[in-house]
Order: structure tokens, then C-alpha cells, then sequence
């Protein structure tokens, strides 16, 4: 019908333009570009860093410079120019950050049109914010009202000063330096990101945030964050990303490690928005992520419920090592792909312990020529007496030129253990959109409506503040893919 | 009052005709029976009006409240008032029967310039109208139509051109599948719906639903042509002696 594709046409043209596409305007101080030894020496140096971190990173590095890019994954990307990347950009700033109305007013400017606001009048009631701003953290929120309750929420630069052994104990602890290509990279190069430790028998008071920014050009982001909870203790964790909209391609390679202690609880949820590229695949953010958990004491459990529909190519397996009798282990995610973008991304849970348990729901949408990948690990090892796996897979395509596809690995090394694997693979119909447009939704507002009804058992279970966010952000990223 | 004119419409599915010069008039208050066996293009007349995409008509006219809205897309022409309620209702799985309520009813506000209800308003003109149309209000919490029986579905398709008042319906067969107690129930809902404003075109198969919901003019469509028109009784006489005698006749 001639009105309906020049009206998605005319909604494509208007809305094409990914919302936080802009660039803040801030005095930065950079490393050169390129990546050495020295330039390693350089960033631990701006940070004040103790020597054996130092020595970490070179001892990182080293063992990059001998290894390989992961091959596995279905992405398709020409090769990084690593010597062509900025690793290190902070905002300038003069002396030490006492406030928060110390911080440069373009950053809070940022942050605020991101719709984070961190000055105290406005700041997200409830939710405590760590922002950081290409490589360094530049606030943090809440600071004293957490630390009444003993938890600890810093920025990780300002955690190797303060408290140097609690770092030192756990920085690797569950992602070794040389686990892949891009944790030895992160390792070597890693300049700040947020440290959380939440003491034996405290439930945090609020949900934690933080916040990434990618502003400079040709700037890496290489985040890194360690999340400690001991005993009973509880905290739910919520990260968001954006980053302008540039012609050439950006990478981000964090690590996030988790550790829970006996009966304690984690909860990590991120909402990943970073550039996907324009619709013929220009551009973008290459996220290349690893992020683990280790469930180290009995009935521990960690939860990863992820919303991601940005970057150009997302390479991500949020995963929990469970080593405590009667763990839990949980992944909910949502992957949507639209124009060129390519997502390989799912997780892994290794069972070791007793009647440990897990759940994995993901949902893939993929839309335009997009190409959307579940890759899954569920290995039972032989001590994991009576464990059980439940596993669900659904895709969903939007047009016909998009791609979906469901690797599962499974490993099961005891007779008693349980292992479910269910997966379908639908179509947004014609009919279902026709019903929709009926009743006076245009086609934006039903596509957005049908997926998340598509998504909803992993929408649930983020956290009341951000779920609102997120529906918005599903209908956002799919915008022009119905015609 | 004119709600719907439509002169001479052509309308061809894969190069076949399948509409072959319907003219319809339909006014305010007024309420139409469209009647005709299987296949002779009673859906297709109705998801044309409804602008279904692959239903664009050939040649003719179709006029809504006076303006020619062809080249309407679906959802203005359902903001606009025109209502279908679905032979067969399609499942959302995962959409919440509720929300997507709210928002049908607030796009058509929204055109209309009303203000949109927030989440608990509206639950609470649910409640009222769900009431009224004996839906219960746990099947508002399941997802549009999945799991719905045959009856739960008209009803709730009943229960969606309650709230939306629309100015004109088009029921596609809304008593097909029904036992009697459910069309009784249909029937109640579409009677209270009812007003001197607005205007329905009720397609069916059957004189039954005729009993209830009582036409003022009935029309006979066969293989994409009204045959015939009249009164009530031509629903009774189709009844008795079947759709043989109309078209040999004509
Ligand atoms: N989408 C379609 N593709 C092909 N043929 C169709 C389509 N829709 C309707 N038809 C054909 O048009 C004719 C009328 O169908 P329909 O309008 O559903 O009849 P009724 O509702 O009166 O039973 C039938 O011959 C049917 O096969
Ligand atoms: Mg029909």
C-alpha cells in the first residue's frame, strides 16, 4: 500500500537518528595513541597506582601481544588497528573532586539529557549513580547515605587507593587475565569503572548504577567492575551505556567480575544502548564484553537480566560459576538486532556444586538485514549431584532478510542431573499487526507492543525503575523495521 | 446521515475478482445485515473498508462520514471510528489484555482530543464496561486472546467497540461458533452499544443472530455482488429456502 510505506518511510526518516547520538565539549587530557608498554606505565602512573597492579597489567599485556582474536563467534568485522586507539581520555580537571558541583557542567549537562541526572536536587530517588565518562569516573551519588549502611561504591581507581587488598584479592578472582583476547586486553588497559562490597548480613538500601559514557573520538572504553557480597548480604546492580553517533567504529571491552559469598544475592541488570552504526552498518560500537559470576558460597545466586539493543556487533556471555551447594544461577536476556547490526551473545553456567540450579530465558529479535545469535554453555560437572538446567530460547524475526540463530552446548556429566532445552522460532504476522492497526495503534506502537509482549518474562525482571526505560527503548530500536 | 457510502467497488485478490461492484449506503442508526454463503467475500469486504493492506479496492468509492478515505492507513481509519471486530481474533502472546485496551482506547482519545485515561482511570472504566459485557476481570489480566475460548474472544471483541465507541462497526461473523447463551450475550452487548449515532454492519451466516440484534435492511452477497436487498424478512426467506433460489434468480 503506497500510504503505508511513504508513512514508514516519513517515521524512518524522522526517527533514524539514534537519540544520544551527540558529543560533549570538554577540555580532555589523552594518552597518545597507541598501545605499549609505556603507555601501560602511563595510565597506572595518572592514577597513582600501587606497583603490583602495575606489574599486573605489563604481565596482561604480555600475555595479549601473544594471543589471539576469539574466531567462534558469528560476527563478521574487520580487523581493530589497535595502535589507532586513544586508551586512555579523561576530562580535565584541576584538583581532586570534592562534590559533586565540582564536576565540569557539560558532563552534568551530558548526563542529564541521558536522563541521569546527578545533581543532588534531581538525582534518581532510590538509585545511587557512578558516572563514567570515557575513561575516568566522574561522580558518584549517595555516597555517605551508603556508607551508614556499610556498603562500599566507588569508583574502582578510587578503590585501589582506598582499599587496595580487597582488590587485590578479587581483581581476576572469577576472569583471568588470559580467560580471552579482550580480558587480557581489559587487563592491561582497564582505567576505571565501579567497585561495590556489600558487607555480611546488609541488604544495600538502594539499587546501584552506573553509568558509561563513550565521548571522545577513536577512544576504547575498557570498563572494569568488581561487585563483592558476603555472606546473606544482597544488591541489585543496574549498568546503562550510550555513546555518540561516529562514522568509524568504537570498542568497548569490559570485564565485570561478581563474587557471592554463602546465601548472599546478586542482581545485575544492564541496559546496553551503546551507537549500533546507521542502517547500512557505518560506524558503531564493538562490544566485546566478558562478564562472570562465581556463586562461591551454598545457596548464593546470581541473576543477569540484560537489554541489549545497541552496538554494531555484540559479543557478550554473562555468565555464573556455580561452586556453592544449592546456587543459583540465572540469565534473562534481550537481544534485538536491526539494520546491519550482529549480536553473538547468551552464557554460560557451570555447574560444580550440589543441587545447584539454573534458568535461561532469551529472547532474540531480529529485524532488517540484522544477524541475532544465542550462544549457550551448560556444562554439569561431575560433582554437580542432582543439578538442574532449564533453558528457553525463543526468536523472533521481523522481515525477511534478518537471521536467527540457537547454539546450545551441552555437557552433562551426572546421571542424576536435569537438563531442559526448549526453543521456537516465530514472525511478527501479518495478521497480528493488522489487529493492532485496527485498533488505532500505527505501526511503531504495535511492533512495539507485540515485542515486548514477546519479551515480557525477561522485562520483568528488571528492576520498576528502569523496565519503563527499556519498553521505550525496544520500541526505539526497532523503529522503520515494519514496512 | 450518511455513515458509509459505497458506489460500485471493485476489488481483485491475486487477479481474481473477489468484489464486483458493491454499493452499500449505510446512516446513522442503522443497522445493516450482510448475509451470504462461505467465500463470497464478506471478509474481504470488510478488512477493504478496514484498509487491510493487499485489499485496496480497484475502482469505486468509499465514503466515510462524507470524506473519501481511501488512502487512509488502517489505524486512522480506526481512530476515525470504524470499528471490525475479527472473524477470527488473533493471540498477542505476552500483551497483557489490559494495556492493550488502554492503548486502543487512548489512540482513538487522543484523535479525538480527548485527554488519555492514566492506568488506574482506566481500570477503572474497564471494570464498568466489562461488567456490562459480562467479561470477567481475570480475563483481563491474560494475554489479548491467547488461551480465550471461541466465546471469550467475540466477547472481548464485543467488549473492545464498547469502549472505543465506535461510529460505525462491521461484526465479521461475531455469532459463528456461538452457543446460544453466548450469543445471547453478544447480542445484550451489541444492543447496549447501540444509539441513534452510530450505525452496525453485521455479517453472518445465520437468520439466528437476526433474532436478537434485529437488522433493518438485509443484503445478500454472492460470489462478490449484493443479489438482493431488503427487509428482515429476506434474512427469514435465505433462512427457509436457502441461497439457491437468489442466485438462480439472478
Ligand atoms: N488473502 C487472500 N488470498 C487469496 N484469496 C483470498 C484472500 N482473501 C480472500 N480470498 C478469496 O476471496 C474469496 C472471498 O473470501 P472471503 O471474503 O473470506 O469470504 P467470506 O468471508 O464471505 O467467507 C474467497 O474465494 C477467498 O478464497
Ligand atoms: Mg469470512
Amino acid at each position: 500500500m503506497v500510504a503505508t510505506s511513504e508513512t514508514i518511510k516519513k517515521v524512518r526518516d524522522t526517527t533514524k537518528k539514534y537519540k544520544y547520538g551527540f558529543t560533549t565539549n570538554v577540555n580532555v587530557e589523552k594518552a597518545p595513541k597507541g598501545l605499549n608498554e609505556d603507555i601501560i606505565r602511563f595510565i597506572s602512573s595518572k592514577k597513582s597506582e600501587p606497583k603490583w597492579l602495575l606489574e599486573w597489567r605489563l604481565m596482561a599485556y604480555r600475555k595479549w601481544l601473544k594471543m589471539e582474536k576469539p574466531n567462534w563467534a558469528k560476527v563478521d568485522f574487520s580487523d581493530i588497528n589497535y595502535q589507532d586507539i586513544y586508551y586512555y581520555a579523561a576530562p580535565k580537571q584541576k584538583k581532586k573532586l570534592e562534590s559533586l558541583d565540582e564536576v565540569d557542567p557539560e558532563i552534568l549537562k551530558t548526563y542529564e539529557k541521558l536522563g541521569i541526572p546527578l545533581t543532588e536536587q534531581k538525582m534518581l530517588a532510590g538509585v545511587a549513580v557512578d558516572a563514567v565518562f570515557d575513561s575516568v569516573s566522574v561522580a558518584t551519588t549517595f555516597k555517605e547515605k551508603l556508607s551508614e549502611s556499610g556498603v562500599i561504591f566507588c569508583p574502582i581507581s578510587e578503590a585501589i587507593q582506598k582499599y587496595p587488598q580487597l582488590v587485590k584479592k578479587y581483581l581476576g578472582s572469577v576472569v583471568p587475565v588470559s580467560d580471552n583476547y579482550y580480558t587480557a586486553l581489559n587487563s592491561a588497559v582497564f582505567t576505571d569503572g565501579s567497585f561495590v562490597l556489600v558487607p555480611k548480613d546488609v541488604k544495600c538500601p538502594m539499587e546501584l548504577s552506573t553509568y558509561f559514557r563513550i565521548n571522545e573520538q577513536n577512544t576504547g572504553q575498557f570498563e572494569r567492575t568488581l561487585i563483592v557480597v558476603e555472606d546473606s548480604g544482597y544488591v541489585s546492580y543496574l549498568e546503562g551505556c550510550t555513546a555518540p553517533q561516529r562514522d568509524e567504529n568504537q570498542l568497548h571491552a569490559a570485564v565485570v567480575e561478581l563474587v557471592a559469598m554463602k546465601d548472599a544475592q546478586i542482581k545485575y541488570s544492564t541496559v546496553q544502548n551503546w551507537y549500533p552504526g546507521d542502517e547500512n552498518g557505518k560506524g558503531g560500537i564493538y562490544n566485546f564484553v566478558t562478564k562472570r559470576g562465581k556463586c562461591l558460597g551454598d545457596r548464593s545466586k546470581i541473576s543477569w537480566t540484560q537489554v541489549e539493543t545497541g552496538s554494531s556487533i555484540t559479543w557478550k556471555y554473562p555468565s555464573c560459576i556455580l561452586m556453592g551447594n544449592q546456587s543459583v544461577g540465572e540469565f534473562y536476556s534481550v537481544a534485538i538486532t536491526n539494520n546491519a547490526q550482529q549480536a553473538d551473545t547468551g552464557t554460560k553456567m557451570i555447574h560444580i556444586g550440589k543441587d545447584t540450579k539454573s534458568t535461561i530465558i532469551s529472547k532474540g529479535i531480529s529485524a532488517g538485514k540484522s544477524s541475532n545469535t544465542y550462544r549457550g554453555q551448560v556444562q554439569i560437572q561431575k560433582t554437580a549431584n542432582k543439578a538442574r538446567n532449564f533453558t528457553q530460547c525463543d526468536s523472533l524475526l521481523i522481515g525477511d532478510k534478518c537471521s536467527a540463530h540457537t547454539v546450545p552446548y551441552i555437557a552433562q556429566n551426572v546421571a542424576n542431573a536435569k537438563v531442559e532445552h526448549e526453543a521456537t522460532t516465530s514472525k511478527i504476522s501479518d495478521d497480528q499487526l493488522f489487529y493492532c492497526f485496527q485498533r488505532g495503534l500505527d505501526s511503531e506502537s504495535a511492533t512495539s507492543l507485540i515485542v515486548n509482549g514477546f519479551c515480557k518474562e525477561v522485562m520483568k525482571e528488571l528492576p520498576m525503575e528502569f523496565a519503563v526505560e527499556a519498553q521505550k527503548l525496544i520500541g526505539i530500536s526497532l523503529e522503520g523495521s515494519v514496512g | 446521515m450518511s455513515i458509509l457510502k459505497i458506489k460500485n467497488v471493485h476489488l481483485k485478490i491475486e487477479n481474481k475478482p473477489i468484489l464486483k461492484g458493491i454499493s452499500l449506503s449505510v446512516n446513522k442508526g442503522e443497522i445493516h445485515a450482510v448475509m451470504g454463503p462461505n467465500g463470497s467475500g464478506k471478509s474481504t469486504l470488510s478488512y477493504m473498508l478496514a484498509g487491510r493492506e493487499g485489499y485496496e479496492l480497484e475502482s469505486g468509492e468509499v465514503k466515510f462520514e462524507n470524506k473519501d478515505i481511501t488512502s487512509f492507513l488502517p489505524n486512522e481509519r480506526a481512530n476515525a471510528g470504524l470499528f471490525l471486530a475479527f472473524q477470527y481474533p488473533v493471540e498477542l502472546p505476552g500483551v497483557s489484555s489490559v494495556n492493550f485496551l488502554r492503548e486502543a482506547v487512548n489512540s482513538r482519545r487522543k484523535y479525538l482530543g480527548k485527554e488519555e485515561f492514566n492506568h488506574l482511570n482506566f481500570v477503572k472504566e474497564v471494570r464498568k464496561v466489562a461488567d456490562e459485557m459480562f467479561v470477567k476481570d481475570e480475563m483481563l489480566k491474560r494475554s489479548v486472546n491467547v488461551g480465550f475460548s471461541g466465546g471469550e474472544k467475540k466477547r472481548f471483541e464485543i467488549l473492545q467497540m464498547a469502549l472505543l465507541q465506535p461510529v460505525l462497526s462491521i461484526l465479521d461473523e461475531t455469532d459463528s461458533g456461538l452457543d446460544i447463551d453466548a450469543l445471547k450475550i453478544v447480542s445484550h452487548g451489541v444492543n447496549k452499544y447501540k444509539n441513534n449515532d452510530n450505525a452496525i454492519i453485521l455479517i453472518t451466516h445465520y437468520q439466528r443472530l437476526l433474532d436478537y440484534i434485529v437488522p433493518d435492511f438485509v443484503h445478500i452477497l454472492v460470489d462478490g455482488e449484493i443479489k438482493r436487498s431488503g427487509g428482515p424478512e429476506l434474512a427469514k426467506y435465505v433462512e427457509k429456502n436457502g441461497y439457491a433460489g437468489i442466485i438462480n434468480a439472478a
